[in-house]
């Protein structure tokens, strides 16, 4: 490589359109140099590429450039020298070990301390987002297979029903119960299995879509989609099973009778009047709606089980929306009401804390505010974590610690204020005593007491008065970097100066960092709620369209009779729909009650160290999924409404009940 | 009793009546004439597949003829027409079937009321079960009564509307004659009561006493029209 060559990473160079051949600006150390593309790279190191300070990648303001060693050498004026280092370890190694004593040799020479590959970010981050899939693995299908097996199975109980007549006619000629139930098992076990290898196909390509999906969002260079068998085994298992089971009950009903009693269509069902039907309320209602109630409550099972279908239904809904309110929720919070800086200005060295003067000064700067950050590890008893303390000013208002519920909180002098989630993780609480290593510089080791605990949605941070954290550090009153607010006329005036001063590794916008969580939720939040809208359609539309036909099939006679007695088709349509219309009634606040927990549950399941989302419904959520679901519910009344249309009167009247 | 000066309560002309099944063409009217009078009870009379049933369907606005006319009380009926046959049956016709059709969720009143509730000018239903002799039967589910039971309850339903016109398709096919009597003893009070026009089915030929006019079908078509000198009360009948 020549010395002003450069490989780009593969996002960066995709967002500004660069192509080898390509050059651009770029200052090193304080100098301007133009640096020559010569190709685009991935590197796992950087599979979640974040700047300093940021919370997501963006591929557009953050890259990472890789140059010839001794080119880079000489930009930075450090010949023969290294400032990074990635060792892979021997199968039987104590890692602890190894990093006890690496951390020893290095922090002579400025060492910040190891750490293991599961707290490499990008590592640690795909690590949080397998085991966010994994958790959402069980639950999910474990919904749909419940619901797809109480169908399967009250379909196929349906379909034997109709098949009465001919097992009372092969009663007749002398089949035994065994060999009849065998015969239906046999129909079963071949629907079953046809139904089984579309849903294997079908699911099997559903998989390979989501894994093109991963591969292509996180660019990883290959994913292969290789399904074991123990997910088809188990579907296909309680799918024939539920299917099997509907199936041989109603074999079984049917045989017990004698054969020529078999060979009539079945028995009007017996009903009762309760006790509702005698009160005050029973005598306002029509005979059609009545007809309805008393259907309903003659099969309390099926009606609550439809009913239960189609809550799932209106639940997942409504946990895949939280997402939503929970993500909206937390961009307010982090964005608008913790942060009131417009840009962030990262250091590459540290500065004394006069430069903010320099800034203060530049273009449409309205007001700069210092902090110091340091890489440190926090130990409590046998339990330790790395992580960096956030050294804030006293006074603190573009950027101070900020919690969720109580807002700006004041940074008490002398001691640590940690996240919740640090404090669960070292298990402290507010006045205990930390053993803290600060990693830069003198490298002091002092105890510390935690004087507050905060709660927030990104990360586990800790933060410090910056005064005290200096004085701790011992590298006298610098800062790391400077939250600025300025005036929006003046922005771009202001970044160009900012691109052509020396020391800085990193300018974020918080404008910028907002559109970049959206992209980013846009692109991750939204597939994952368009494929759970998807899910919970196809439970609504399963547990509807067959109910409908259920009904339809069972009550062809009632409505042919009311069709002679001069009811219109929309009066017949009334009572067919009327009860799947009333069970999605139900459905919609048992949906909002499940879907509250299926939420809380998830939010809890999504829980990481990098960020917590949190549990936030808005009405009007609740209100899309019900719409959504009635919708489904309507979309499928109207296909089987038009099978009424067809309804043979003089076929359906001419055969006895 | 003398009805030929009454009016014309229903006419058809010239019906008939093609099935297609497969291949096959099915003749089931093959050019039928006939005029209900008001208040008359006809019975019609003749083996299965005589098409007294395809008859008696196309009359009751439940099947369209392959071609011919319906007049009713001087208005010609649109035979093509789904809603204007659904206000023919709404309004005007009452029909009773061999097997009952009562709906087994709604008690013998509520299957009265289902029909009260949409028609225009109704007798409660108690009255209507009082007339078949069901007064204390209201409360039963179909599934609690006897075949003769929900056969009344069935004509309840058919005349609680006041029909010009009562429709019935063997409705003693089911039943045995002890049964059978009081169930044409409801059908014969009706008729005479309210004065409702009624055309009744059956191959039973000692049914046929109980007609003002008897209507003998043979291979789609009406062989002979008898008419009887007095009715005779189904009392008396036996089969």
């Amino acid at each position: 490589m020549r010395p002003d060559e450069v490989v780009v990473s593969e996002p960066f160079a995709e967002a500004h359109r660069l192509k080898p051949g390509d050059s651009f600006d770029a200052i090193l150390r304080g100098r301007k140099r133009n640096l020559q593309v010569v190709g685009a790279a991935l590197s796992p190191e950087y599979v979640y590429a974040i700047a300093p300070g940021g919370l997501m990648p963006d591929d557009e303001r953050f890259g990472v450039l890789w140059m010839g060693r001794d080119a880079l050498a000489a930009a930075f004026d450090l010949k023969a020298s290294f400032n990074s280092v990635t060792l892979s370890l021997l199968p039987d190694a104590n890692a602890k070990d190894v990093i006890r004593r690496l951390d020893g040799l290095l922090s002579p020479f400025g060492g910040i301390g190891a750490y293991l590959r599961a707290d490499q970010t990008s590592n640690w981050f795909l690590e949080s987002e397998i085991a966010q899939q994994k958790n959402m693995s069980r639950i999910m299908p474990a919904i749909f297979l419940a619901v797809a097996a109480f169908l399967t199975n009250m379909v196929m109980a349906r379909l034997i029903q109709t098949e009465r007549r001919e097992i009372g006619l092969l009663k007749a000629f002398g089949y035994g119960n065994w060999a009849i139930g065998w015969h239906y098992a046999k129909m079963v076990l071949v629907i079953g299995t046809i139904g089984i290898l579309m849903g294997s196909v079908i699911g099997a390509w559903l998989g390979h879509w989501n894994t093109e999906l991963y591969t292509q969002f996180y660019r990883f260079p290959f994913l292969l989609y290789r399904p074991g068998p123990a997910g088809f085994v188990v579907a296909g298992a309680i799918s024939l099973g539920a299917a099997l089971a509907g199936s041989l009950a109603a074999v079984r009903r049917a045989v017990r009778l004698p054969p020529a009693e078999a060979m009539q269509p079945p028995s009007p069902p017996i009903y009762r009047r309760t006790f509702a039907a005698r009160t005050v309320l029973a005598g306002a209602l029509d005979e059609p709606s009545r007809m309805i109630l008393r259907r309903i409550i003659r099969w309390p099972v099926r009606a609550f089980l439809a009913s239960l279908g189609l809550a799932m239904s209106v639940a997942v809904l409504i946990m895949a929306l939280q997402w939503v309110d929970a993500i909206d929720s937390l961009a307010e919070s982090v964005f608008e009401r913790a942060q009131h800086q417009d840009a962030t200005v990262a250091f590459s060295d540290l500065q004394p804390i006069g430069a903010i003067r320099e800034f203060e000064h530049m273009p449409g700067v309205l007001a700069a505010e210092p902090y110091r950050f340091v890489s440190a590890r926090i130990n409590h008893g046998h339990l330790v974590e790395r992580q960096g303390i956030i050294g804030v000013p006293t006074g603190a208002i573009l950027s101070p610690v900020f919690d969720v519920e109580r807002g700006r909180l004041e940074v008490p002098p002398g001691g640590l204020m940690l996240s919740v989630k640090l404090a669960e993780l070292l298990e402290v609480k507010a006045g205990d005593t930390v053993a803290v290593e600060l990693l830069e510089g003198r490298q002091p080791r002092v105890s510390l007491p935690v004087l507050r605990i905060f709660e927030t949605y990104i990360g586990k941070p800790a933060y410090m008065d910056m005064a005290a954290l200096n004085r701790i550090a011992g590298d006298g009153r610098v800062i790391s970097g400077l939250h600025i607010r300025v005036d929006a006329s003046s922005r771009t005036t202001l970044l160009t100066r900012l691109k052509d001063t020396p020391h800085i590794a990193a300018v974020l916008f918080r404008h910028a960092a907002i559109d970049t969580f959206y992209k980013t939720m846009g692109e991750t939040i939204l597939i994952f709620i368009g494929f759970f809208v998807a899910f919970s359609m196809t439970l609504s539309v399963g547990v509807t369209y067959n109910s409908i036909r259920i009904a339809l099939s069972e009550r062809a006679r009632e409505l042919a009779t009311l069709r002679v007695l001069g009811f219109s088709r929309w009066e017949i349509s009334y009572i067919l729909l009327g009860e799947v219309g009333l069970l999605t009634w139900v459905a919609i606040p048992l949906g909002a009650v499940i879907g509250f927990g299926l939420a809380w549950y998830m939010t809890s399941a999504f829980e990481t160290e990098l960020y917590r989302v949190p549990l936030v419904l808005r009405d009007a959520t609740y209100g899309e999924a019900a719409l959504i679901a009635l919708a489904a519910t309507l979309a499928c009344a109207a296909i089987v409404r038009r099978r009424l249309d067809r309804l043979d009167l003089i076929a359906v009247l001419k055969t006895r009940e | 009793m003398e009805k030929d000066a009454s009016a014309t309560a229903l006419q058809a002309r010239d019906l008939i009546k093609i099935y297609r099944m497969g291949t096959v063409e099915v003749h089931a009217l093959r050019g039928v004439d006939v005029d209900l009078r008001d208040g008359e009870l006809v019975v019609l009379l003749g083996p299965s597949g005589s098409g007294k049933s395809t008859l008696l369907n196309i009359l009751g606005g439940l099947d369209r003829p392959t071609s011919g006319s319906v007049v009713f009380r001087d208005r010609e009926l649109d035979m093509n027409n789904a809603r204007t046959l659904n206000l023919y049956r709404r309004n005007h016709v009452g029909f009773v079937f061999q097997f009952y059709n009562l709906i087994p969720s709604l008690t013998a009143r509520e299957n009265v009321a289902l029909v009260t509730e949409i028609a225009r000018d109704p007798m409660p239903p108690s009255e209507a079960l009082a007339m078949v002799g069901l007064g204390d039967r209201l409360d039963r589910f179909p599934a609690q009564l006897s075949g003769g039971e929900q056969q009344r309850v069935a004509i309840a339903r058919a005349i609680a509307k006041r029909p010009d016109l009562l429709l019935c398709d063997e409705p003693t096919g089911a039943l045995d004659s002890k049964t059978g009597i009081l169930v044409l003893d409801a059908i014969l009070r009706i008729n005479r009561e309210l004065g409702t026009t009624t055309a009744l089915i059956t191959h039973n030929a000692v049914i046929a006493e109980i007609a003002n006019r008897v209507l003998y079908f043979a291979d789609g078509r009406i062989v002979e029209t008898r008419r009887n000198s007095g009715q005779r009360a189904p009392s008396e009948l036996a089969w």
